[in-house]
């Protein structure tokens, strides 16, 4: 491949290659102090023209690598970075054997970590984003890898994908952590926001999980708390893992432990202060 | 990495592990060959990089998981057609890890494949339907063109599982020119201890071969004569008479020049021990090669050998397909292979009259 970038992230390292230059020049940049791999990369991504001529006209991105998805569309070069983006997430949901993959948020505190799971749109990943940037430690908003031997949640700091109105939640954050503006994608206008230097140097770091919340967002939703019960846990998380099925017995011995040690709750709020009283309250009883 | 030779290198050496620069590529490429897991399994216990070493791990444990599973799928078919009393034989990964065969040793195994005799096919059809299997295709054509010409039932997928089962009445097309004797096949078959069964040891090979060079467009070959390698190795080891019994069947079926070719292509890209005297060779060459030099020189790659041997090899560092003309080459003989020139006309126009989905 003509452009080449390696990146590790928390314990999961990718060689991504492009055959154009710019998604590249603009994971350089957004990756900008990640540590480079150390001998193998777990996963390759591959940027590639769907058609040959398809390089230079109008040109559209695969996402193709170790893994793939037969039907997955191609993108506008314009949105190579959400592609390369969106390759390593494919290489992870359908590739990643190492530990349980959970679509969900983590931040740190104190060695001890908080889960947020949720739909799309139940604000787990712009929540996760605003703890790191308010005195947590953040691990990752789109994977959460839980250990198989050992329970520990490993992080993933992935850059933060910020999509439609949460923009405007990070307008103070320093410029030179935020990727350009991609518009008309899928999900609509994303930016990528770096995660803080502590997330970046602390990515070798486990912690041990402490609680788990499941958050849903809705204008008109009251603040309220709900105990969730293991049972109900292990249901929604097993909707929530991209390889629970794949891992067999050893991802169900994991996640049976996980919902049985801690305590599980549901949050519904209105806005991001909401949310965070709420996540402060219960955190301290945690 | 321009081509899978470093992995074929690796595979049949595991003690050059310790020279290997580009993991990375190696990986890859192991990945799109579906070996990652039957590579892993070859180097276990080797010292390697700490991350090599975590990465080959995981793969062992996938491999471990997708066997159990495996199992279990075949468990599941075997429940729901046993009322029907009749031998339901494995084929493929599933036949190897179930029989505890070292070539299912780390084998990804996809879908569940089975053979019934054809008779039966009605009844198995009805009841793996009645026990939550459905059709993966909703199309007429296709539907009467898999009953009236394939060799199996069109593929089903079972609703709650979500793992495909291809039942299969014979081992190649009925379309194609050898024509397997498959009352022979299945009388031959071997009980395992659940009730199931599998192929005889020669037959497994010949399936094996059959499928590798006289169907299809040798998709996935590297790991399919991988399987070769391991069952001849396995069953020629401790039995003289494996290669004159693999001989005959191969005759038998008619499938000579395909077990030939995968005999010459496994010794030459995994150093598979052969006993030339008695294995298996198309008759012309067998009149041609009586005396001892020419008996010696029958493991030479015959010149239609090389061509397949760069399509089995055409991987590169980055997982990508290289050749395309060659691949499209193997492509349009897959399909001629398949059926005669009349019938493919008509199948491509039909096919290529309907819509694309």
């Amino acid at each position: 491949m003509n452009h080449v970038f390696r990146l590790q992230v928390g314990p999961v390292s990718f060689r991504i290659g492009s055959q154009w230059r710019r998604p590249v020049a603009q994971l350089r940049r957004l990756y900008e102090g990640y540590p480079e791999p150390e001998g193998v990369c777990d996963f390759t991504v591959r940027l590639e023209a769907e058609r040959v001529w398809r390089r230079w006209l109008r040109p559209s991105v695969a996402i193709r690598g170790d893994y793939v998805l037969p039907d997955a569309a191609p993108l506008p070069l314009a949105q190579g970075l959400l592609a390369a983006e969106m390759g390593m997430n494919l290489q992870m949901a359908l590739g990643q054997k190492r530990f349980l993959l959970l679509h969900a948020a983590s931040v740190e505190r104190d060695g001890r970590a908080l889960l947020m799971t949720g739909h799309s749109g139940a604000g787990k990943s712009t929540l996760g984003a605003l703890l790191g940037e308010r005195g947590w430690r953040f691990m990752g908003d789109e994977f959460a890898l839980l250990d198989l031997a050992d329970g520990r949640l490993h992080p993933f700091p992935r850059a933060v994908s910020l999509k439609n109105e949460s923009l405007g939640l990070f307008d103070g954050v320093d410029p030179a952590r935020l990727g350009p503006v991609l518009t008309g994608t899928p999900k609509g206008r994303i930016r990528h926001l770096r995660p803080n230097g502590e997330a970046v140097a602390r990515m070798g770091e486990p912690a041990t999980p402490v609680l788990i919340l499941f958050p849903r967002f809705g204008r008109d939703l009251e603040p309220t708390v709900r105990e969730v019960g293991a049972a109900e846990a292990f249901m929604r998380l097993t909707q929530a893992s991209t390889n629970y099925v794949a891992l067999g017995e050893s991802g169900f011995d994991a996640l049976t432990r996980f919902v049985g040690a801690l305590p599980c709750r549901a949050i519904d709020y209105a806005d991001t202060a909401q949310a965070q009283a709420l996540i402060d309250e219960l955190w301290a009883k945690a | 990495m321009r081509d899978a030779r470093p992995l074929v290198r690796l595979l049949r050496d595991p003690a050059g592990a310790g020279q290997v620069k580009d993991w990375t590529s190696l990986v890859a490429v192991a990945r799109a060959e579906s070996l990652a897991g039957s590579l892993a399994c070859r180097l276990e216990g080797l010292e390697l990089p700490a991350p090599v070493e975590a990465l080959l791990e995981a793969a062992r444990r996938d491999g471990e998981a997708g066997r159990v599973q495996a199992l279990w799928e075949a468990e599941m078919a075997r429940r729901a057609l046993a009322p029907l009393g009749v031998p339901i034989i494995l084929l493929k990964g599933t036949a190897y890890a179930a029989a505890g065969l070292e070539a299912g040793r780390g084998r990804s195994i996809g879908d569940l494949d089975i053979l019934v005799a054809r008779p039966a096919l009605p009844d198995v059809e009805r009841a793996l339907l009645a026990a939550g299997w459905e059709w993966v295709k909703e199309d007429s054509y296709d539907d009467q063109y898999y009953r009236r010409w394939m060799h199996e039932l069109p593929p089903l997928i079972h609703r709650e599982r979500d793992r495909m089962i291809d039942v299969h009445h014979a081992i190649l097309p009925l379309t194609a020119r050898p024509k397997p004797d498959m009352a022979a096949m299945i009388a031959d078959r071997v009980a395992l201890a659940d009730g199931l069964f599998t192929l005889s040891p020669p037959d497994m090979i010949v399936h094996a071969a059959a499928h590798l060079f006289a169907d299809g467009d040798m998709a996935g070959g590297l790991r399919n004569l991988w399987d070769i390698d391991r069952l001849l190795r396995e069953f020629a080891e401790g039995d003289p008479g494996f290669w004159p019994a693999l001989n005959e069947r191969a005759a038998r079926h008619g499938l000579l020049p395909a077990v030939g070719r995968a005999v010459r292509l496994a010794h030459h890209l995994y150093a598979t021990p052969v006993n030339w005297c008695q294995a298996p060779i198309s008759k012309s060459l067998i009149s041609e090669a009586t005396t001892p030099a020419k008996i010696g020189a029958r493991h030479q790659l015959a010149a239609a050998d090389l061509l397949y041997r760069r399509r089995l090899l055409a991987r590169d560092g980055w997982g990508r397909a290289r050749r395309p003309l060659i691949r499209l080459g193997f492509y349009v003989r897959s399909h001629w292979l398949r059926m005669p020139p009349l019938m493919l006309a008509k199948h491509l126009w039909v096919k290529a009259r309907k819509p694309r989905r």
